[in-house]
């Protein structure tokens, strides 16, 4: 049987990083990776390493957020090194575009509100009307709804996939490995540490790390982290390639290194269900085209969705098992911004075996009871 | 590299592929005059600049894509030509703001 | 059976039509969907301009035999949508509509797919150069634009279609500069133990055979057992090259080489509305599961014609029969009895039809260097991704095809995977000791064909779900 330090069960954003980190700090990693159909965030992400708008009613999330953003240039240079890959990365701020004055001073409010939560010294958000807005893109024809945009200076964007293909190449450089094709089915106690079972081949492990997902439910149970996890569907169109037009991300339209227009996102409750619909293609075509009329003459070349890894609060869950220590489960939709404090903080502490107190607001203790039964 | 052998009774119709005037029949399909017209090639791709030309002539391939009356993209071996159509080879990735 | 139930039928070729009618003839509302501007399919490409003169005479008996089908179709009473592409079923069944004057979306109470094959993906170095097209291709020239090659032609590959398209070519006063024929040895005594079942179709075997004379006859080099075919030039073709059975490698200069490597079922549909696939080892590729019917694992939906499985027109002609019965009893038209009496003729004469297929599957089984193609060749055309970089992303374990198109963007282009997809799949296979079964496909995302943002914006349809 072969035995690794510490098995990560999931080789998605979450366990990539994770492992990335941990490998680095010298320890003997193994990822087991689950099949080519599983439901698969990590293959499915818009790419934002994004700040601006997120953790309403959880500063520690806020302050989460943006140290990783800011942790982001770093663990990008180090991870490309050692992955000997490129991973197309620009941190030059992000967009949110607003249509209509309603929807703008809604923006202005809600990131107001945001700030003061936070308490922290500087904004790094601002509004931008349309006059300001336009002189950010000189080369864009925004279409005459458009009133202006929320401008965030740590927002960023990245390659996922690349990213993705760049933490498994790195691990398998600093000597760890990174199995496709073998999803876990059991995860149990063996002597002081764990016993992990992939169905074809049965593994040892000092540690278990969970990041799998929207299936790392059933696992953590097994270990006796209740966690509640849902997906939530997101659907998102990819056009055929320009040339470069739009120099900085916006929440839910970017252009990609090679060229490609990525729009999104849908937000949908409908269980594990990956498939598209052409009325919600329809819907962020009309958005798309509120913005920029002129794209109307682009090709769609596909449309996939994607299944985020959603809590009730929609913020991570960061949990060490009491009943079973070593065992650890990470779950967030997040999984590109906060690959930076994956690969330091949470490594770090998976490491050291406990996690920090800064962390513990991610504790899925926070759930009632009655909110994790819903699930 | 392809040639005509017949008149047929369709009407003779003339197309204009980059400015140039080309001799056509109703209804052929486009990327058939294409293949008759030098360099044969429809576009160039948009990775690495490379000269593509109708392949497989069924609509599976997307080689065969030039931009027509102003329309980019467009696969040509599944339209008909008319009199008077624009052609333009498409190069690399497409512009829109023309 | 609701009054208002409506069958779409995707697909005017010789199973789509043969359907179409049928069903017209039960009294069910049949829509028959075709992205060409006219019926006829592939083999019948052209069919209604093709009538009479030399065009018509070289191209052959089997693609008249169209005319008497199209004529049918045309008296049956469908509704015919021609140039129209479908790129899009949903649930229901809703099927999205693309005309040249925008996106819409029509309902059916059932679906007949009748996509039909494309050629099979014969990746090799320089494949993506002008002057490069696929016998299918040269043959669709012809029939549509009376267009031949105007140099003598290089021809390589295995298979009955370039066999037929030389002859077709030869009759028409073309030439050919050389017939490269890629079949291995040893294909042939693999497939002579299936030759007497095969004789039940004598017929066709005696047409294949009139070809090769024929190529004799005007002769036409022939170089047998062909590997290592490459194609260079700067912007276009310019010279080829191959090795000869014994060892030498030969260069000759050309401007036009046609290729083909058999036929596979179209299969984009099928993946992306989740049916069930098996592999077909005999026929090296993915076909639908279908039952007695043609239905496929997916209520509702049937599939016809060589999508179903290589068979050729006539064994096209006689699924797209049952197929149309199949669909009637489903929708309450028929009962078991009638339906199965009405299918039965049909599946006595599709058994006799489908007889040459072992055979003909054991002689025209691609060489394997078609699925493993050199290092630094293109595999998938649209993103330019070569064969080495598709197995530097498999990765360590059991990498599938999805893991691939991740990493490298191999299927994420406009073809999405009809060129790439089983030369992915074989290469994972390859390495990783397991069946391409096993192995899988890529993902098949909407669109089904590409449509533009405008188009889509344009969309009326209602939304089902929050």
């Amino acid at each position: 049987m072969q035995h690794a330090e510490i098995v990560i069960v999931g080789a998605g954003m979450v366990g990539g990083a994770v492992g990335f980190g941990l490998a680095r700090a010298g320890r003997r990693v193994l990822l087991l990776d689950g099949g080519d159909l599983d439901y698969r965030a990590a293959r499915a992400n818009f790419g934002l390493v994004w700040v601006q708008g997120k953790g309403a009613g959880m500063p520690p999330y806020q302050r989460l957020t943006r140290d990783s953003s800011d942790r982001w240039p770093q663990f990008h240079r180090e991870l490309a090194e050692v992955a000997a890959a490129p991973i197309d990365y620009e941190r030059k701020g992000g967009l949110a575009f607003c249509l209509g004055a309603e929807e703008f001073e809604a923006r202005r409010g809600a990131l107001h509100r945001l700030h003061n939560q936070l308490q922290a010294d500087e904004q790094d958000c601002e509004m931008l009307d349309r006059a300001a807005l336009q002189g950010l893109l000189p080369r864009v024809e925004l279409g005459p709804d458009v009133s202006g945009a929320s401008y965030c200076w740590r927002d960023g964007h990245v390659n996922p996939l690349q990213l993705l293909q760049a933490l498994h190449s790195a691990i398998g450089r600093l000597g760890g490995r990174v199995l496709a094709g073998h999803p876990v089915n059991r995860i149990a106690r063996s002597g002081q540490g764990f016993r992990v079972d992939a169905g074809k081949a049965v593994f040892g492990a000092d540690k278990v790390v969970i990041a799998a997902g929207v299936a790392s439910g059933a696992l953590a149970a097994q270990v006796g982290l209740d966690v509640p996890v849902r997906p939530q569907r997101g659907q998102v169109l990819v056009t055929e390639r320009m040339a470069p037009w739009l120099p900085l991300p916006a929440s839910g339209l970017r252009q990609t290194a090679e060229g490609t227009v990525m729009i999104g996102a849908t937000k949908e409750e409908v269980g594990l269900d990956t498939g598209t619909s052409a009325a919600k293609a329809a819907f962020l075509a009309r958005k798309t085209l509120q913005i920029v009329p002129k794209l109307a003459s682009l090709r769609l070349v596909r449309q996939w969705s994607g299944l985020r890894v959603m809590t009730p609060d929609s913020h991570p869950i960061y949990a060490q098992s009491q009943s079973h220590p070593g065992a650890f489960v990470l779950l967030c939709h997040s999984g590109v911004t906060l690959a930076a404090v994956h690969a330091d903080r949470l490594a770090e502490a998976i490491d050291v075996g406990a996690l920090p107190l800064n962390l513990d607001p991610f504790h899925h203790r926070r759930f009632s009871a009655d909110v994790r039964q819903a699930i | 590299m392809f040639v005509r052998l017949f008149e047929t009774e369709a009407r003779a119709v003339s197309v204009v592929i980059d400015g140039r005037s080309v001799a056509a029949t109703e209804g052929e399909m486009l990327a058939a005059v294409l293949l008759r017209t030098p360099p044969f090639a429809a576009r160039t791709t948009a990775v690495s600049g490379s000269p593509r030309a109708p392949y497989c002539l069924m609509g599976v391939c997307f080689d065969c894509l030039a931009v027509v009356d102003g329309i980019a993209s467009v696969q040509t071996c599944l339209l008909p030509v008319r009199d008077g159509m624009r052609v333009e080879r498409q190069a690399g990735r497409r512009e829109v703001w023309k | 059976m609701k009054a208002s139930d409506r069958v779409a039928v995707l697909g005017a070729g010789p199973a789509g039509m043969a359907a179409a009618t049928r069903l017209a003839t039960l009294g069910i509302a049949v829509t028959l969907i075709d992205e060409q501007p006219a019926p006829g399919g592939q083999i019948w490409r052209g069919i209604e301009c093709n009538r009479d003169g030399a065009l018509a005479r070289a191209l052959g008996t089997e693609y008249g035999d169209g005319a008497a089908q199209v004529a049918a179709l045309r008296a049956s009473g469908c509704t015919l949508r021609f140039g129209t592409q479908v790129w899009q079923i949903e649930d229901g069944w809703q099927v999205f509509l693309k005309t040249r004057d925008g996106l819409e979306v029509t309902s059916a109470a059932a679906i007949l797919l009748a996509g039909g094959a494309q050629e099979r993906p014969c990746p090799f170095p320089g494949w993506t150069l002008p002057g490069v097209v696929t016998v299918g291709g040269a043959q669709i020239l012809m029939k549509t634009s009376g267009q031949v090659p105007a140099q003598p032609v290089w021809v390589a590959g295995s298979g009955p279609l370039p066999l037929l398209y030389m002859s077709q070519l030869l009759a028409l006063g073309g030439r050919i500069a050389g017939y490269l024929d890629t079949m291995p040895r040893g294909n042939l005594a693999a497939a002579l133990p299936h030759l007497p079942a095969a004789l039940a179709g004598w017929r066709d075997l005696r047409k294949g055979l009139g070809w090769l004379a024929g190529l004799r006859r005007a002769g036409v080099p022939v170089v047998k057992n062909i590997a290592r075919l490459a194609a260079a030039g700067t912007d276009r073709l310019e010279s080829l090259s191959y090795r000869q059975r014994g060892g030498r490698d030969v260069t000759v200069p050309a401007e036009l080489l046609l290729v083909h490597e058999g036929v596979v079922p179209s299969i984009h549909f099928t993946l992306a509305l989740g049916c069930g696939h098996d592999w077909d080892e005999r026929q090296l590729c993915f076909v639908p599961r279908l039952d007695t019917w043609n239905e496929t694992s997916r209520a509702g939906l049937f599939v016809a014609g060589d999508g179903a499985g290589i068979g050729g027109a006539v064994a096209a002609r006689l699924r797209g029969e049952i197929a149309a019965v199949g669909i009637a009893h489903r929708l309450g038209r028929l009962g078991e009895a009638e339906a199965a009496r009405q299918a039965a003729p049909f599946r006595r004469a599709l058994a006799r039809a489908l007889a040459p297929r072992r055979f003909l599957d054991a002689l025209y089984r691609p060489r394997p260097e078609v699925f493993a193609p050199e290092p630094d060749t293109l595999v998938c055309r649209c993103e330019e991704v070569t064969a080495a970089q598709v197995l530097a992303a498999a990765g360590d374990g059991d990498g599938g095809p999805n893991q691939v198109k991740a990493f490298t963007r191999a299927g994420m282009g406009p073809c999405q995977g009809r060129q790439c997809g089983y030369t992915v799949s074989h290469l994972l296979a390859g390495r990783q000791n397991r069946s391409v079964g096993e192995v899988g496909f890529f993902h098949i995302r909407p669109p089904l064909k590409p449509v533009s943002l405008g188009e889509l914006a344009g969309l009326q349809v209602e939304e089902s779900v929050p």
